[in-house]
């Protein structure tokens, strides 16, 4: 079976998450070096949420260096690029070179389903900041989407809130781990 | 932009969904967990559940139907009623919730949609305006709240409000169409996303609110009768909205 260890950093939509994991058959444990795969969620303000990690900071980024998988969702795939802009500027974890700016967009925050190219399946948004990365690798109206760096795969939408969509690409994170 | 949103809307009291004419008289209408898995399987893009008990009860009934909704439901849902603080809130995302909403709560202490925002992310924070004549009212909109609907909207955009869910109470019930020009008027003051809500009858009008609004909030014209959003879906489709 499947392991899957969550890094948590305080408020958020953990659970979704949790309970997602739990749907597709795999097992949640609390160890994220040992984890087949860490998933770092995200909801909240990048400040709050790095100093909430603490240590498992270290963890996210000896997992990275190792190779081993490591699944960013929203704000946590903001979280791993260098730094964001967001609260006046905070440092990242440093996984994917880029940062996180503000969203310019007709409506900010970003809520709602929209398209993912290649492919062009719809999942679910909500975001005010967006990642600007050269490991971008699937956009959605412009905006990064899906973000590839060595083993560390970051998603700005909510996989485990896209219904049927969500669960398939959930399902090949957790076949790939 | 992403593609216009579908919303229906279910009351809650004491666990379960109702119906009710001005909140009296309550008919059982059933399972929150069973009906919103049938919206989400009919095509919702997004749920919303509004305690209208909660301001008897606690936020802890609440957060266990959010709970449950959760586990079974697998797009975005926001949770509302009787939300004043930011523990409240926070039990109610915790449970599994998306957004909560507030009204009266934000009304009487507009810090409330800061603290809520600092502490959840903007996109968590949805305000609620019940709006009569371009005024704002409060008290499930039993009471003139003496502000504004345009500046209030503005004034939630800035303290950091996430989405803006608006009812028009003029149209309330009536099926004869949403409020359009409130909305267009609300659309160029404010960028946050709208939610179109009250007096949707017919499918023409739900398109006519998403030409202006991002999303519509469906009540009453579903009849709590998730075949009928699978009816309405197609319908729209027909006149050449965009959906998912």
């Amino acid at each position: 079976m499947t392991t899957v260890a969550i890094a948590r950093y305080g408020a958020g939509n953990v659970r979704s998450v949790e309970l997602a994991v739990r749907r597709l058959g795999a097992e949640l444990i609390d160890d994220l070096e040992r984890a087949d795969l860490a998933v770092l969620p995200g909801v909240g303000s990048a400040r709050s949420a790095m100093d909430g990690l603490g240590e498992a900071a270290d963890l996210l980024r000896a997992r990275h260096a190792e190779g081993r998988p490591i699944l960013g969702i929203c704000l946590g795939l903001q979280l791993a690029l260098d730094e964001s802009e967001e609260d006046g500027g905070v440092a990242g974890l440093g996984l994917v070179p880029g940062r996180a700016v503000r969203l310019e967009a007709e409506r900010v925050p970003r809520i709602g389903w929209a398209p993912v190219d290649p492919g062009g399946e719809a999942y679910w948004f909500a975001h005010s900041y967006e990642a600007v990365t050269d490991s971008t690798v699937a956009t959605s109206e412009g905006h990064a989407a899906v973000v590839e760096h060595g083993s560390f795969v970051g998603v700005q939408f909510h996989p485990e809130k896209s219904g049927a969509a969500g669960q398939r690409f959930l399902e090949q994170c957790l076949s790939r781990a | 932009m992403p593609l216009p949103r579908l919303i229906p809307c279910l009351d809650v009291a004491g666990g379960r969904v109702v119906k009710g004419v001005r909140f009296r008289e309550l008919r059982d209408v059933g399972d929150p967990v069973e009906l919103g898995a049938a919206y989400s399987d009919g095509g919702a893009d997004e749920l919303v559940f509004l305690d209208i008990s909660a301001t008897v009860t606690s936020t802890a009934a609440a957060a266990a139907v959010a709970a449950r909704v959760a586990e079974h439901v697998t797009i975005p849902f926001t949770f509302g009623g009787g939300i004043r603080t930011v523990d409240d809130a926070t039990s109610l995302l915790e449970a599994g919730a998306d957004k909560i909403s507030v009204n009266s709560a934000a009304l009487e202490r507009p810090d409330l949609i800061e603290e809520l925002a600092r502490a959840l992310g903007s996109q968590a924070v949805v305000v609620a305006i019940d709006t009569e004549a371009g005024r704002v009212r409060s008290h499930a909109a039993t009471r003139d709240a003496a502000r504004d609907t345009i500046e209030w909207a503005k004034e939630c955009e800035e303290r950091g409000a996430g989405e803006l869910l608006v009812t028009s109470i003029d149209r309330d019930g009536t099926q004869d169409g949403y409020d359009l020009e409130q909305l267009a008027a609300l659309r160029d003051a404010v960028s946050l996303p709208v939610i179109a809500s009250g007096g949707a009858g017919n499918a023409q009008h739900v398109a006519e609110a998403l030409e202006v609004a991002q999303a519509a909030l469906l009540a009453s014209i579903l009849h709590e009768d998730p075949a009928r959003l699978v009816s309405l879906r197609a319908e729209l489709k027909e006149l050449g909205v965009c959906l998912r």
